[in-house]
């Protein structure tokens, strides 16, 4: 163990002064030190892209990011996506269109797409699928992921949604968040 | 297909709510997109000690010495245990399948090794401490000598004289040997105009759900609480009841939100026992969780079968007889089921042909690799592989066409005894074949395809049509007294309805993706009345509800819905007389209709849910005779398995120059009865599918001749993106089973079972031209580039392996470590 190292580092809008462990990853620091548990860890090879969030707004895999390189940065995770308490429409999009089964790489798979859409407002069936092809997902054959990110990207422009294959609204749950 | 099989669905129970049949969105997900669910790694209690594992790094040796004295000496390690500390284990890890009459091997599989390991992985040593970083390190100073002893990892070459025996107390490598027959298989090859022979080999997978597995333990006042990243919480119980030597009422098993399992979580595992053992030793709360090479090297496997094929059939392309024999690779251990797993294949060997006679004969090998158990679908992918595989290679011997050898034996009548004992409850393979055509097009495919191979472009086609057997199970068939398993296979479920007219269904099944908990809710709310907000479903605790069978084999719906329907309709039935005794009807002029409670004829007379459960709990004026309370419990028991099945069309393209296949198109038609949800039932069809391209193009567990894993993390082992994956088109038929009121199959293993022979038919059908005949999984560019340059009578090259190994040196045959011979087990 080696000494500690002092850290300057807002966490979905709140900033976090600590000292930490130069080998501390980042994912580590967000799900043991500030209980931020939505983030996720698969894999240890930054291939299964559980672990993304977004530092200084560009997603990265947080499991290959050591805390002291999150000095002096902007990190955003999956608890701070919703604005206002509202769910963003990515998150919405994976609701209503089934993207998600066993939810675990669920955070990360959201936090890629968000990114995605930034650079790529209007992407294609194509684009969608490379540009998530660094986020694994064991339930879904990713077919109803891809339907999401298309059904937040209209969304997003303020287009009407007009996918096919839509499941119908769901008329009673609430909104419970 | 949602409105129809909504009306299908009111028919059947008129006047709920009508949401059976709906694909409403799911109950879970609030919590899981907002980064809210609760995974077992993300608890955490005061005072938790980590543990750090060391592994075996022989994949066969004797342990020599073990010293930990450096270990635990280091600052902030509370405890070093090896397998001498554990003495006071009441048993080894339990092994519950006891086929009557079958000797079974079952070697003493201890949570940490004691004197001796068998496969690489294996655990030897624990540390515990409270920093989780630290006890990695001082797990470095943990010294274990070994002296190492002859690997085999080959299950063939196990079985030969002279292999390295792996438990020398049997004086062989063979677990068991076990066969099931129907019919005279000896007569029906020798009437047979043509016996195709084929040696197809399905290799060893991982499940790799993405959630690692993950334990925490904890002992207080002589009860052990374990949570669990698990599918089996009632099955662990009674496990870790019997190994750690405490009595069941005293263990609370918990499994909260599972992030996957695929079987791999069907499981109870070394690492599981050990946190629950150290828990109890250090009085203080343990936890571990793998990582993703923990989860490589001891997260068991699957398939891993050799299966020797013999189809006869005259000219005509009537089949008079099948007849296999599998070797599975059973891995150096048992966990709880793995022999199990072949036996599955073994059921639907007469696929959806009329067999008259049908016969498997299994054999059990023990390699120096991890154990095979479990995953998505457990053996009858296996079978519906080499059936499927060898119905195209025997219209290939006949000199028919493929769709109609399998037309010409469609099995057509049911209930359908098939000779080696099973009912096929329901089916319509015609319905679900014609509907795949219809969607794909064949003729249009057809000209396509001669238009792309003049200009050089290769295509193929193939097909799947399916039956497999879950919603496990009948405890007759599967219990003590039938195939030996050491259970019962019943399920449970228990509604409460609330005095608000609220409702919490506790259900022993323990879904982990599937969306159970909307589908439940689905019909629950329908059959009672009430609003879906107001319905709970609760699973995965042992200290909630009755005792359950878990969830595994596509039984949740099957078995675990028509528990929560018969549990539901006593409330619905106790409900409807407390109507009719408040309103002066008959109970029987009692319907439920618009989420109400109405007197038939009389719709305005009517009492919501919330209005009766008052008068339930505040009983001042129930009939005579009546109970207090609205709470009713039902344990349900299959008479028979549920068949589903269906048809899938796969075409692939394939480049010729590099032996890459790429999926063009996939058509799926499943049948898997009405639908709750058939929202959940497509998600089920996606994954289902997307898991077996996976095992047939890309994922494969690769040992090498030393037993050394190479496949270790998810840069070597190669789960699909979502660039590999196609966009799937699905469709379903619903053909009612008559095994359960609500006429459901499973669904969650179907297309699993059903997808990799079509992509194996497609990529032959594709290079059919070139010559290339037949062709093991997984179909890699390297794989399918060296077919061709074999059927094309050039040498192959140098013939190395996705991992650089020379493939004559990994040994011909073994599943597991590496490629078989390309166009291996070709025409007889």
């Amino acid at each position: 163990m080696s000494a500690k190292v002092p850290v300057r580092v807002t966490v979905n809008g709140r900033l976090h002064e600590v000292e930490v462990e130069p080998r501390l990853l980042l994912v580590h620091f967000l799900r043991d030190q500030l209980r931020l548990t939505g983030t996720h860890v698969g894999c240890d090879t930054t291939s299964c892209g559980a672990c993304t969030v977004h530092l200084d707004g560009e997603a990265v895999k947080s499991c290959t990011v050591l805390t002291v390189q999150a000095d002096g940065a902007d990190v955003t995770t999956i608890e701070g996506l919703q604005e206002d308490g509202n769910l963003h429409p990515v998150q919405s999009a994976f609701w209503s269109q089934h993207g998600l089964q066993c939810g675990y790489c669920t955070p990360g798979m959201i936090m890629a797409a968000v990114d995605l859409l930034k650079r790529h407002p209007e992407p294609t069936e194509e684009e969608v699928r490379h540009g998530l092809e660094g986020n694994l997902c064991r339930c879904t054959g990713y077919q109803n992921i891809v339907k999401a990110v298309l059904v937040a990207a209209d969304e997003l422009r303020g287009a009407q949604p007009a996918r096919p294959g839509e499941p119908e609204a769901q008329p009673t749950v609430q909104e419970v968040i | 297909m949602g409105a129809g099989a909504a009306e299908a669905a009111e028919q059947r129970e008129p006047g709920g709510n009508g949401y059976v049949g709906r694909a409403l969105k799911r109950k879970e997900d609030p919590r899981l997109i907002t980064g809210r669910g609760t995974y077992v790694d993300d608890m955490e209690l005061p005072g938790t000690l980590y543990a750090a594992i060391i592994r075996s790094p022989e994949a066969h040796a004797r342990i020599t010495s073990i010293d930990t004295t450096a270990a635990k000496e280091r600052p902030g390690v509370e405890a070093v245990f090896t397998g001498e500390d554990m003495g006071d284990l009441a048993a080894p890890c339990p092994m519950v399948f006891a086929p009557p009459g079958v000797e079974m091997r079952v070697p003493d599989h201890w949570p940490l090794a004691r004197g001796k390991v068998g496969y690489v992985g294996q655990p030897v040593a624990v540390v515990l401490g409270p920093d989780k970083y630290a006890v990695v390190d001082a797990a470095e100073d943990v010294i274990v000598d070994y002296e190492p002893l002859p690997v085999v990892v080959d299950p063939e070459k196990a079985l030969e004289e002279g292999a390295p025996i792996i438990h020398e107390e049997f004086g062989t490598n063979k677990v068991f040997e076990w066969s099931l027959a129907g019919g005279d298989v000896d007569a029906a090859m020798a009437e047979a105009d043509v016996v195709l022979e084929r040696r197809v080999v399905n290799h060893r997978t991982a499940g790799a759900a993405i959630e690692p597995r993950s334990f925490m333990a904890q002992w207080r006042e002589g009860r052990l609480t374990l949570w669990s990243s698990t599918q089996i919480p009632h099955v662990c119980r009674v496990i870790l009841s019997i190994q750690l030597g405490i009595p069941e009422s005293t263990i609370r098993v918990v499994a909260p939100d599972v992030g996957g399992g695929f079987g791999s979580k069907l499981q109870v595992y070394c690492e599981e026992v050990l946190a629950c053992w150290c828990a109890r030793r250090t009085h203080r709360p343990v936890k571990w969780t793998a990582t993703r090479t923990d989860d490589m090297l001891t997260t068991h496997h699957g398939r891993d079968q050799i299966d020797y094929v013999r189809i006869g059939a005259k000219r005509d392309g009537t089949m008079t007889g099948i007849h296999v024999k599998i070797v599975q690779d059973c891995g150096s251990y048992h966990l709880i089921e793995g022999p199990l797993i072949p036996t599955f294949s073994a059921c639907v060997i007469s696929g959806v042909y009329d067999f008259p006679a049908v016969k498997t004969d299994v054999v059990g090998v023990f390699t120096n690799k991890h154990t095979t158990d479990a995953i998505r679908g457990a053996g009858r992918p296996e079978a519906t592989h080499f059936i499927e595989v060898c119905i195209d290679q025997l219209a290939d011997e006949l000199g028919m066409d493929r769709l109609e050898l399998r037309r010409k034996n469609f099995i057509r009548e049911f209930p359908n005894p098939r000779p080696h004992g099973f009912v096929y409850d329901s089916g319509d393979y015609d319905g679900t074949l014609d509907r795949c055509l219809e969607m794909l097009d064949l003729d249009a495919f057809r000209r396509e395809q001669a238009e792309l191979r003049e200009r050089g472009i290769y295509r193929g086609l193939g097909f799947s049509t399916y039956v497999e057997i879950c919603g496990l199970g009948p405890s007759r068939a599967l219990g003590p007294n039938g195939w030996g398993m050491q259970g019962g296979y019943f399920e449970s479920a228990q509604v409460r309805v609330h005095p608000t007219g609220a409702v919490t269904a506790y259900t022993g099944t323990s879904p982990h993706g599937q969306g159970i908990d909307t589908g439940f809710a689905q019909i629950v709310a329908d059959r009672l009345g009430v609003d879906i907000d107001n319905v709970e479903v609760i699973h995965g605790d042992t200290e909630t509800g009755p005792f359950g069978k878990d969830t595994y084999g596509s039984r949740s719906m099957a078995v675990g819905g028509e528990a929560l329907a018969r549990a539901v309709n006593k409330v619905q039935e106790k409900a409807k007389r407390i109507v009719a005794h408040k309103l002066e009807a008959a109970p029987e002029d009692i319907e439920v209709a618009e989420g109400a409670y109405r007197v038939k004829g009389s719709p305005d007379k009517a009492m919501t849910m919330a209005e009766i459960a008052t008068e339930a709990y505040i009983p001042a004026d129930l009939p005579d005779g009546m109970e207090p309370g609205l709470d009713e419990t039902s344990f349900y028991d299959p008479e028979n398995f549920v068949w589903p099945f269906g048809a899938h069309a796969c075409i692939t393209e394939v480049d010729v120059e590099t032996g890459r296949v790429d999926i063009v198109r996939w058509v799926a038609v499943d049948d898997c009865g009405p639908a709750i949800n058939p929202m959940l039932i497509d998600g089920q069809i996606h994954g289902g599918a997307a898991h077996a391209i996976g095992q047939a193009l890309y994922e494969q567990v690769v040992y090498d001749e030393e037993g050394q894993l190479v496949t270790g993390t998810f840069v070597d082992y190669a789960l699909p993106t979502a660039a590999e994956i196609p966009w799937i088109e699905s469709d379903r038929t619903e053909t009612p089973s008559p095994t359960n009121s609500l006429g459901v199959k499973g669904v969650g293993e179907a297309a699993t079972i059903a997808a990799s022979p079509a992509i194996v038919n497609s990529v032959i059908d594709a290079l059919k031209p070139l010559g290339v005949t037949y062709i093991n999984m997984p179909l890699t560019p390297m794989r399918v580039w060296q077919a061709i340059q074999e059927a094309q009578g050039r040498g192959a090259g140098p013939r190395a392996t996705e991992q650089g190994r020379a493939l004559d040196q990994q040994g011909r045959g073994s599943a597991g470590s590496g490629p078989a011979v390309p166009g291996d087990g070709g025409a007889s």
